[in-house]
């Protein structure tokens, strides 16, 4: 697969800056979230995405509140990158009625409309066509925004990967396929459950521009990023960007991940992408006290957040049957016993 | 001048485009006119942006349509057979019809999916079945079935403007059905059944191609003096429980009719609720008709000795009425 170089300037330090207390955002929520849940306190079982922060920082860095984000069940770290309220999606984790969702969702169906989150999805794949339908609709009606998807390289097996991609090329849609491939499906390595190595390699019967890069180095994936959605916004059909990156944490919150060595684990730490912006930043003059505070601040402005949800209301059981449907009729005739 | 079923059809369709630029079609030949033809003509009058071909994806054509569906678009999307959309099952079970409530209200599917169900004509075991009752099971989802073409105009028309994921089902052996379209026809609202035949003896509740049969049914059994009211259900999810329990409080009596097997199927639902609703203005068992637990042959003969008709409507009158002393 060949690696075009990045067109688009360097970000400023200002941007790089940014982008690390983005990272520290997810990673501290994340953490919040996996103490949490051995602690009893979420419902059901969250996938924690540690380890692949640098993918959603790195492309949603370039999206607007316009743009529409799909992510899947390990979807936190893209909610969070695209804007969404640190406490409405803890909540809605922890299932209050001031989640986004109002507790109807929870860890793997995070919503949040204004800021252009339209959908997570729990079953794999299940997101690659909704969002190339929004890329549909804008195209339709001629508007400028954008459709990204996350997805892990488990979702590639599903056959919708292949049918999504094949209209996405054939209709030209402004959609972005953003691959994190962390080289497990579940529990299974990828050698495992396919001989094709590299996700963009499906791209190429289809036409389909794609480029396979670091997904644990926050510059490239911001850099190619860039290029993709230039390409997106120009109207030159869309884009399949795969992230090699690593998942840190378990397939879900508890898994005693035994299909994994602790020499594995130990080698992928080294390449945090966390760690590796502070060493890109510290090399260009970045006082070691700044980051240190960026880190600091974030982690005080989730554990508050994280407070604040924790200390909202459950929702109320009498209001479980609402939004089932938009029309109030179907509505009354649905609430029949 | 009388109208065919699939003419009615495109006609809804044809003034639904033209009223609502969200209105879009897509589907596999539906630039082509389709199938069926129903959509003929329309990528012409439209175009071709509003009336698009898609490769055989059921997949991905039902997640796309859902997706545009949340972003704002109204899509019709053409499922040929109903036997393939267990291809969109995921998407529909999972995200259409969930979409709504996941979302705390945040988002909804304002989108149809038109299909094509029920045995006529050989078409065998996988492109005949009457699987309505797998939707009809799910939160979220709405199920249409029109028994004719004046009903499917009014019906699909409400189904594009509802806001909610419609499932409309049309029965193949009712595409060739003629009638007039009234020039000022009212839309019908979705989830409101219709009374087809006014009776005073038993009711008869049936939906899509089946009420035809009803209809027959409740003729002949008007020849021997029996008086059968026919309910056409339109809509079987949500399930109009008012005008059945009206009818029911009328007759005393049900017979549910349909195409699809009896087992788990929509008359079981109905029959379940007459009986806890209504068991004091019972004076018989409620009875079922419907296809016996076997997939759809191929040849004509066995396919006609399959599918229920008017005489094995008329028997379970007939049986239930019998063992009220008539």
């Amino acid at each position: 697969m060949p690696i075009s170089r990045p067109q688009t300037a360097t970000p400023s330090t200002n941007d790089l800056l940014q982008m690390y207390r983005a990272l520290w955002r997810i990673r501290v929520f994340e953490g919040q979230v996996q103490r949490l849940a051995a602690a009893g306190e979420v419902p059901g079982f969250p996938h924690l995405s540690t380890g692949q922060e640098a993918v959603a920082v790195g492309v949603c860095a370039h999206l607007s509140p316009r743009d529409i984000l799909f992510t899947s069940h390990r979807g936190h770290g893209h909610v969070l990158a695209k804007g969404a309220d640190v406490e409405a999606t803890f909540a809605e984790i922890l299932g209050r009625d001031t989640g986004v969702c109002r507790g109807r969702g929870g860890s793997m169906h995070l919503v949040d409309a204004a800021h252009g989150v339209l959908g997570a999805t729990g079953v794999v794949g299940g997101n690659l066509p909704l969002a190339a339908g929004a890329a549909w609709a804008a195209q339709a009606r001629g508007e400028p925004h954008i459709s990204v998807a996350f997805f892990g390289d488990g979702a590639t097996g599903a056959g919708v990967f292949h049918e999504t991609v094949n209209l996405a090329v054939l209709w030209k849609l402004p959609v972005l396929f953003v691959c994190e491939n962390n080289g497990y499906a579940e529990f299974t390595s990828r050698e495992e459950h396919s001989n094709v190595k590299h996700v963009s390699a499906f791209a190429r019967p289809y036409d389909l521009t794609a480029q396979t890069i670091d997904g644990n180095d926050v510059l490239a994936v911001h850099a190619a990023a860039a290029d993709a959605i230039a390409q997106l916004r120009r109207g030159a059909g869309p884009y399949l960007l795969e992230c090699m990156t690593y998942r840190m944490a378990g397939h879900f919150v508890g898994d005693a991940q035994h299909y994994r060595s602790k020499e594995e684990l130990a080698a992928m730490r080294e390449k945090d992408p966390l760690e590796r912006l502070k060493r890109h930043l510290l090399e260009h003059d970045v006082a070691p006290s700044q980051l240190e505070a960026i880190g600091e601040q974030a982690k005080q402005e989730v554990q508050q957040a994280v407070e604040r949800a924790r200390a909202a209301r459950h929702p109320d059981p009498a209001t479980v049957r609402e939004y089932v449907y938009s029309s109030p009729s179907l509505a009354a005739l649905a609430e029949a016993p | 001048m009388s109208q065919t079923f699939i003419e009615i059809l495109r006609r809804a369709l044809d003034e639904e485009l033209a009223r609502d630029a969200s209105v879009h079609l897509l589907g596999e030949d539906v630039a082509a006119g389709g199938a069926f033809g129903v959509t003929r003509g329309l990528a012409q009058k439209h175009g071709a942006q509003r009336v698009r071909n898609t490769p055989i994806s059921e997949a991905a054509i039902t997640g796309m349509a859902t997706g545009a569906a949340v972003c704002g678009l109204r899509p019709v999307l053409e499922i040929m057979f109903i036997d393939f959309a267990t291809l969109s099952l995921d998407c529909l079970v999972n995200q259409s019809a969930k979409y709504r409530y996941m979302s705390g209200g945040q988002l909804s599917v304002p989108m149809v999916v038109r299909t094509q169900a029920g045995a006529a004509g050989g078409a065998a075991a996988q492109h005949s079945q009457s699987l309505e009752a797998w939707f009809v099971h799910v939160p979220g989802l709405v199920v249409v079935a029109p028994s004719s073409p004046v009903e499917a105009y009014g019906l699909l028309k409400s189904a594009i403007r509802l806001g909610d994921p419609v499932l409309f089902i049309e029965h193949k052996r009712l595409y060739t059905m003629r009638e007039d379209l009234p020039d000022e026809a009212e839309l019908p609202p979705i989830g409101k059944a219709r009374i087809a035949r006014e009776g005073e003896d038993v009711t008869l509740i049936a939906y899509s191609a089946m009420v035809l049969t009803a209809l027959e049914a409740a003729d002949e059994l008007a020849r021997g003096g029996i008086s059968a009211e026919v309910l056409d259900l339109r809509t079987l999810l949500p399930l109009d429980m008012q005008t059945i329990a009206a009818s029911v409080t009328k007759t005393h009596r049900a017979v549910i009719a349909h195409e699809a097997v009896q087992n788990g199927g929509v008359g079981a639902e109905i029959a379940a609720r007459i009986g806890s609703d209504l068991f004091d203005e019972l004076d018989a068992p409620v009875m079922r008709v419907a296809c016996p637990f076997v997939p759809i042959p191929f040849a004509p003969e066995l396919e006609r000795a399959l599918l229920p008709g008017r005489e094995k409507i008329v028997r379970a009158v007939r049986e239930l009425l019998g063992e009220q002393g008539h």
